[in-house]
């Protein structure tokens, strides 16, 4: 039997995490150092401090960003 | 300047000192170890970063902390890309978040064409972040009245553009720019339009307190010597302006005596 499930959009694409995934969990899922990053829950920002007891559930719009060149 | 005759103080926003008049981005270089020479050439010690999504499967890696040292560097991140007041305010709030300073570079573009700023969104943007204790460098035009509002509005400091983004047109009206910086108060930062060093010393021999520049730097064929042409041309014509050129004549004045001619 298959895992309850969670599909949320993250940057703009569709993904499917195991129920109970923390915005944290989030990150160490794609290798992200939570400290080089902010994230963004349906338009919130989630505090670093926060983003461990933070669930995602479905239709979450998840954004993560961090500094690139510009000007 | 360490000329006994010429005394300056260093560039201060918002109560924050910063060594060098001359500010650089970090968009557009052809590698990263070009950019962090060039950052070294210019003598900067303010560079400025974006804030995008992060790519989450890692086709590239673009984040910019990787390659600069923000204890070395105080980073200045944009709103670039922003078309409205809402999206700005977003992207600053998200920059502030990151942890590094209360600093944003607003911009807010009204025209993707030129990319020049819709100036009604630019105040409304000011006027929030100023409430929310950002301290605002806004990007603007250079319209004196637009600039009297930013500052009315809150801004550290103002940043009319020398001509549109990335153009490298150089300063186009010198004459607005000397307004905006003589009506003001706050620092006037020339932002965006510089092409080439001439460009940069004549903006600074406006009297303006700096110049902000990316793709000057970035897209010249030796950007570490550029960079330093730079450095050394913000010095110069802020030295030239604290000098005090002298005045324009429409007739020549002999440099030479003209008492004493053979006859």
């Amino acid at each position: 039997m298959n895992p309850a499930m969670v599909r949320i959009t993250v940057n703009g694409e569709p993904r499917e995490f195991p129920d109970g995934l923390s915005l944290l969990g989030l990150l160490e899922r794609f290798a992200l150092d939570p400290r080089a990053v902010v994230v963004e829950l349906n338009r919130a920002i989630v505090r670093r401090a926060e983003l461990e007891q933070t669930p995602v559930r479905t239709g979450d719009q998840v954004e993560v960003v961090h500094f690139v060149g510009g000007g | 300047m360490s000329l006994a005759s010429v005394r300056d103080t260093p560039l201060t926003i918002a109560g924050r000192t910063f060594r060098s008049r001359l500010i650089v981005g970090t968009g557009k270089y052809r590698d990263n170890a070009t950019m962090v020479a060039a950052h070294d050439a210019s003598g900067a010690d303010m560079i400025t970063v974006a804030v995008r999504r992060v790519d989450l499967d890692r086709t590239k890696e673009a984040g910019i902390l990787h390659h600069i040292d923000p204890t070395r560097y105080f980073l200045l991140a944009n709103t670039a890309g922003c078309y409205t007041a809402d999206d700005a305010i977003r992207y600053a709030r998200l920059a502030r978040e990151a942890g590094f300073n209360e600093f944003i570079k607003l911009e807010v573009i009204g025209d993707q064409q030129t990319l020049l700023p819709d100036v009604a969104e630019l105040l409304t943007a000011t006027q929030v972040l100023v409430k929310e204790g950002f301290t605002v460098l806004a990007y603007t035009n250079e319209d004196l009245v637009t600039a009297l509002r930013l500052e009315d509005a809150g801004c550290a400091a103002v940043m009319p553009l020398a001509s549109p983004i990335g153009s490298g047109l150089g300063l186009l009206n010198p004459y607005a720019i000397r307004t905006i910086k003589h009506r003001l108060s706050v620092p006037i930062i020339v932002d965006a339009g510089v092409g080439t060093a001439s460009d940069a010393c004549v903006t600074m021999e406006q009297g303006v307190d700096g110049i902000l520049m990316n793709t000057a730097i970035a897209e010249a064929a030796d950007a570490v010597a550029m960079a330093q042409a730079m450095r050394q041309a913000v010095e110069a014509g802020r030295l030239a302006f604290l000098a005090g050129r002298m005045p324009r004549r429409e007739v020549a004045v002999p440099s030479s005596p003209v008492t004493g001619l053979l006859t």
